[in-house]
C-alpha cells in the first residue's frame, strides 16, 4: 500500500515519504528488469484492467508490460470517441469491472477528475495513468525516478519545465512531485498557456526559456499538444519553435552536465530540436525503461498485499534497503 | 361564505409594509382579511373560524422565486410543472417564474397560454412564465414580445444562454421599455466562456479544469448597462456570480440606468474550493468563484446592488448528474433549501434583518418583473408562508419533492424549516400538526 491508500490518483496527494518510497520499490524492481528471466510472482492470481477512454500508446504498453512481469492477469480496454456520452460509459464501466471481480484499473480519460470519479465508485484500486489536463502521477513518478538515477537526490536541484503548462498534466504531476522533494521548480512557456496563479504551486515562472534554463540541473520539455490547441493560443508552431523550442544554444545556460527530458511523443523541431533530442544530455529512453519499473512498484504497492502468491526462495519480492538514507518501505505480506 | 382561517401565535412580517410584530393573521374566501384587530370584526367574530397555532414562527408573504426552470415541456425527466411547484411549495413559495429553454422552448403565444393552463392545472404554485427574446433562443431572430407579453408572459430571456448580438439585446430593450417587462440576461461571453466547466482561477489550475473567468460575465453586464442607458430599457441581470459585476451594476444604478439584478444561495455560501473532489454537484453555470466574490455578493445584497435573491433551480437527472464532472450537465436545484441557506448565510451572520431578507424574496421579484402583490395586505390573495426561523433541519435531498437531487447543500444543517405554505388560502405544503378548532 501506499500509505493506506486503495488508489493512486495524483501526487498532490501524496506525502514525501510516500513518493520515497515508491521511489525506492521502483530502484528494486529495476534491478528485476535488467535480469534474464524479468519477471516476478508478485502480482500472481490478481487481474488489472487496463482502461484507455483516450489514446496512448506508450503508457498503455508500458503498465501492460509492467503488470506482466509482476504475473498479474490483464484485461485491455480501449475506446475513442463512443457514441455513448462519456458519462454513461464511465458508469456501466465501473459496473462490469464490479462484475468481473478486477482487482486494479489504470485508467486514461480525456476528462479531469474521471479517475476520482472511478475510485469513489469502486472496491478495486484505480491508478490514473493521465486525466484529461488534471495529473499523470507514473509519468511524474518515473520522470523523479529517472532525475534521482541521474543526479542523486532531488533536494536542491533546480529543475526547468518549459511549455505547455496549462494543459499538461505531466507539468502538474512533476511539479508535486518535485517541490515535495525539496526541488526548485521554474517553469517557462507561452504567457497563453499558463494557467491562472500558478505561482501558487511553489514554483517560479520565468519570463523567458532562457531565464529558465540558466543553470538548470534538469529541463523537462513538455510536449505541444497540438490536438487542445485553440487557435488563440499560439499563432503557428514556427513561432512556437522560435520563441519556446529547446535548442543546443540555449542549452548552453544550464549546468554543463544538464539532464535534459520529454514524455514523449516529441515534436521534433519544435518544442525540442533534433540535435537536443538524440543528444548527450538526452535521457528520453531511460525514461521510456525507467517507466516500466515504476509502475511496477506502484501496482505492487497498492495491491501486492491482495496477491495470492505462495513464496518461493528465489521470489524477487523486492528487498527493502535504505536509499539515499530516506525512509525504507514495510510491505505488506 | 367560507368559514374563516386564524393563524395564530407567530411574528407577522410584512416588510412591504413596514410591519413587524405578534399578531393574529385572518383568512377570509382565499383573501387577507386582515391583521388583529384590523381585521372585520365579524371574521374575528364568526363562530366557526379555523385556528392554526404557530408559536414562535414567522408569518410572512408568501415567497417568490424569479428564477425557475421547470424543464416541461419537453424534459420532463428532470422536473414537470407539477413536481417543480410542489417543490416550490415546500420551500415556502408560492409564485415563482419560470425560464423558457425547454424544449420546445417558450417563444409562441399557445406555449405560453399552456405554461399558464398547466400552473393552474396543478394548483401548488403561481407560475409567472418567462418567455424567449429570440425565436428558438437561438438568438437570431426576435419573438413576437408583445403577443408573448400579452399571453401573460412577465419578461423576457434566453435564459440558458445570453442574448450574444448586441444589435438584438438592443431592440429587445427597446421593444420591452414599453411593455414594461425587463430582459433578463444570462450574462456571460460565449468565446470567453469556452469549454470551461468552472470559475478560472488557483483551483482550476489545480484540478486541471477549463476555467470560465469572472469577465466572462462581467464584460456582458457592462454592454448590457450601455444598452440600458441607449435605449432606456430594463435589463435584469440574472445569476450574478462575479464582484465585478456587481461593481458595474452598482455604478450602472448611480448613473440612473434601469438595471437590476439578483443572486443565487450557492453563489453566497459556497467558492470554487467546493469543486474540489470533482463533485458534479458544485458544478453550475456561472460557477462557483472566489471568496472575494462571495463576499462582495453578501455586500451588494445588504447594500440593494443586488435586488433580489432567486434559486436558478436547475434540475437534472440523476443519470446526467452522477458522472465524471466535466461530463456532467451545469446546474443545482434549490428551490426546497433557498430559504434555510438565505437565513444562514444572511441573517444569522447579521448582514441583513429578517424583514430585509423577506423582502428580497417577495416584494422585490415582483416589481423586477412589474408585479403587484408581496404583502399581507386586506383584500390580497392569501398567499402566506410561515416558517420556524430557528428550527435546525437536514437536507436530505431524497426527501425532495422536485426530481432533481442535484443539491450541493446534501447534509447541511440549516435553519427556517418551512411549516406552512399557502396560496389563495389553500394550503399547498404543511410540516406542522393541524389542529382546526372553534374558539
Amino acid at each position: 500500500m501506499i500509505g493506506t491508500r486503495k488508489d493512486l490518483l495524483g501526487l498532490e496527494e501524496l506525502t514525501q515519504e510516500e513518493i520515497v518510497s515508491i521511489l525506492d520499490t521502483a530502484r528494486t524492481f529495476r534491478e528485476v528488469l535488467d535480469r534474464p528471466i524479468p519477471k516476478v510472482p508478485s502480482l500472481r492470481g490478481l487481474t488489472a484492467a487496463n482502461l484507455f477512454f483516450e489514446a496512448s500508446t506508450r503508457t498503455r504498453l508500458s503498465f501492460e508490460l509492467a503488470e506482466k512481469r509482476l504475473s498479474a492477469d490483464t484485461v485491455n480496454f480501449q475506446t475513442s470517441g463512443s457514441s455513448v456520452s462519456k458519462g454513461e460509459t464511465l458508469k456501466d464501466t465501473a459496473r462490469n469491472i464490479e462484475a468481473m471481480g478486477i482487482h486494479l484499473v489504470v485508467i486514461r480519460h480525456q476528462s479531469s477528475g474521471a479517475p476520482h470519479y472511478l475510485a469513489r465508485n469502486l472496491d478495486a484500486g484505480v491508478i490514473n495513468a493521465g486525466d484529461g489536463t488534471h495529473e499523470h502521477p507514473t509519468q511524474g513518478l518515473l520522470d523523479i525516478f529517472t532525475i534521482r538515477e541521474r543526479r542523486g537526490a532531488i533536494a536542491g536541484l533546480r529543475v526547468a519545465i518549459i511549455g505547455d503548462i496549462m494543459h499538461s498534466r505531466v507539468a502538474r504531476s512533476n511539479i508535486w512531485g518535485l517541490t515535495k522533494l525539496g526541488a526548485s521548480v521554474t517553469i517557462a512557456g507561452p504567457p497563453t498557456m499558463m494557467p491562472m496563479e500558478v505561482e501558487r504551486f511553489g514554483v517560479k515562472v520565468a519570463r523567458s526559456v532562457d531565464e529558465a534554463i540558466e543553470g538548470a540541473d534538469v529541463v523537462n520539455i513538455l510536449r505541444i499538444q497540438l490536438e487542445r490547441q485553440r487557435g488563440s493560443l499560439y499563432s503557428s508552431l514556427r513561432e512556437y519553435a522560435r520563441v519556446y523550442g529547446v535548442t543546443s544554444t540555449r542549452l548552453k545556460r544550464a549546468k554543463a552536465d544538464v539532464t535534459v527530458m520529454h514524455p514523449g511523443p516529441m515534436n521534433r523541431g519544435v518544442e525540442i530540436a533534433q540535435d537536443v533530442a538524440d543528444g548527450k544530455h538526452s535521457v528520453i529512453l531511460e525514461q521510456v525503461t525507467n517507466g516500466v519499473a515504476v509502475r511496477m512498484a506502484v501496482l505492487y504497492l497498492l495491491a501486492g498485499h491482495k496477491a495470492s502468491g505462495e513464496s518461493t526462495p528465489e521470489t524477487p519480492t523486492p528487498e527493502i534497503k535504505k536509499t539515499h538514507g530516506e525512509p525504507s518501505l514495510h510491505p505488506r505480506r | 361564505m367560507a368559514n374563516p382561517l386564524c393563524i395564530r401565535g407567530g411574528r407577522v412580517l410584512d416588510p412591504a409594509r413596514g410591519i413587524d410584530r405578534a399578531q393574529d393573521l385572518w383568512i377570509q374566501d382565499g383573501r387577507i382579511a386582515g391583521l388583529g384587530e384590523d381585521a372585520p370584526a365579524d371574521v374575528r367574530g364568526s363562530r366557526a373560524t379555523e385556528v392554526i397555532q404557530v408559536q414562535g414562527a414567522v408569518i410572512c408573504p408568501g415567497l417568490v422565486d424569479i428564477h425557475v426552470h421547470l424543464r416541461e415541456p419537453g424534459q420532463e425527466e428532470k422536473e414537470t410543472i407539477e413536481t417543480g411547484t410542489r417543490a416550490a411549495a415546500r420551500g415556502g413559495f408560492t409564485t415563482i417564474a419560470c425560464m423558457p429553454n425547454t424544449t420546445p422552448p417558450l417563444d409562441e403565444r399557445p406555449r405560453i397560454e399552456w405554461v399558464i393552463r398547466r400552473s393552474r392545472e396543478s394548483g401548488h404554485a403561481r407560475v409567472l412564465p418567462i418567455a424567449a427574446v429570440t425565436r428558438g433562443q437561438m438568438g437570431e431572430q426576435l419573438t413576437e414580445i408583445e403577443d408573448l407579453v400579452d399571453a401573460g408572459a412577465v419578461a423576457v430571456s434566453d435564459d440558458g444562454k445570453p442574448v450574444r448580438n448586441a444589435e438584438i439585446m438592443r431592440r429587445a430593450l427597446e421593444l420591452t421599455r414599453c411593455l414594461n417587462v425587463p430582459v433578463i440576461q444570462h450574462a456571460e461571453d460565449p468565446d470567453l466562456k469556452g469549454e470551461g466547466v468552472m470559475h478560472e482561477g488557483w483551483t482550476s489550475t489545480r484540478l486541471g479544469m477549463k476555467g470560465i473567468p469572472d469577465a466572462a460575465e462581467s464584460v456582458i453586464v457592462a454592454r448590457d448597462a450601455l444598452l440600458a442607458e441607449l435605449t432606456g430599457g430594463h435589463v435584469h441581470v440574472a445569476h450574478v456570480s462575479a464582484a465585478r459585476s456587481v461593481e458595474i451594476i452598482r455604478r450602472a444604478k448611480a448613473r440612473g440606468i434601469r438595471m437590476t439584478a439578483e443572486t443565487a444561495p450557492h453563489y453566497l455560501t459556497l467558492t470554487d474550493e467546493a469543486v474540489q473532489g470533482y463533485d458534479p454537484r458544485t458544478k453550475m453555470n456561472p460557477p462557483l468563484r472566489s471568496a472575494r466574490d462571495r463576499d462582495a455578493l453578501i455586500e451588494a445584497v445588504a447594500d440593494g446592488t443586488l435586488d433580489c435573491l432567486a434559486t436558478d433551480h436547475a434540475p437534472h437527472t440523476e443519470i446526467e448528474k452522477d458522472s465524471d464532472f466535466e461530463a456532467a450537465p451545469f446546474g443545482i436545484v434549490g428551490l426546497e433549501t433557498a430559504l434555510g441557506v438565505y437565513l444562514k448565510a444572511l441573517v444569522e451572520p447579521n448582514h441583513l434583518t429578517l424583514s430585509e431578507l423577506i423582502l428580497r424574496l417577495t416584494v422585490n421579484p415582483l416589481r423586477v418583473l412589474g408585479q403587484p402583490g408581496g404583502t399581507l395586505e386586506a383584500g390580497a390573495p392569501a398567499d402566506v408562508t410561515v416558517f420556524d426561523p430557528a428550527g435546525r433541519w437536514r437536507v436530505e435531498a431524497a426527501e425532495f419533492a422536485s426530481m432533481g437531487r442535484n443539491t450541493p447543500f446534501e447534509g447541511w444543517e440549516l435553519p427556517g424549516r418551512v411549516l406552512l405554505t399557502m396560496l389563495g388560502g389553500r394550503v399547498t405544503h404543511r410540516a406542522m400538526a393541524m389542529e382546526g378548532s372553534a374558539r
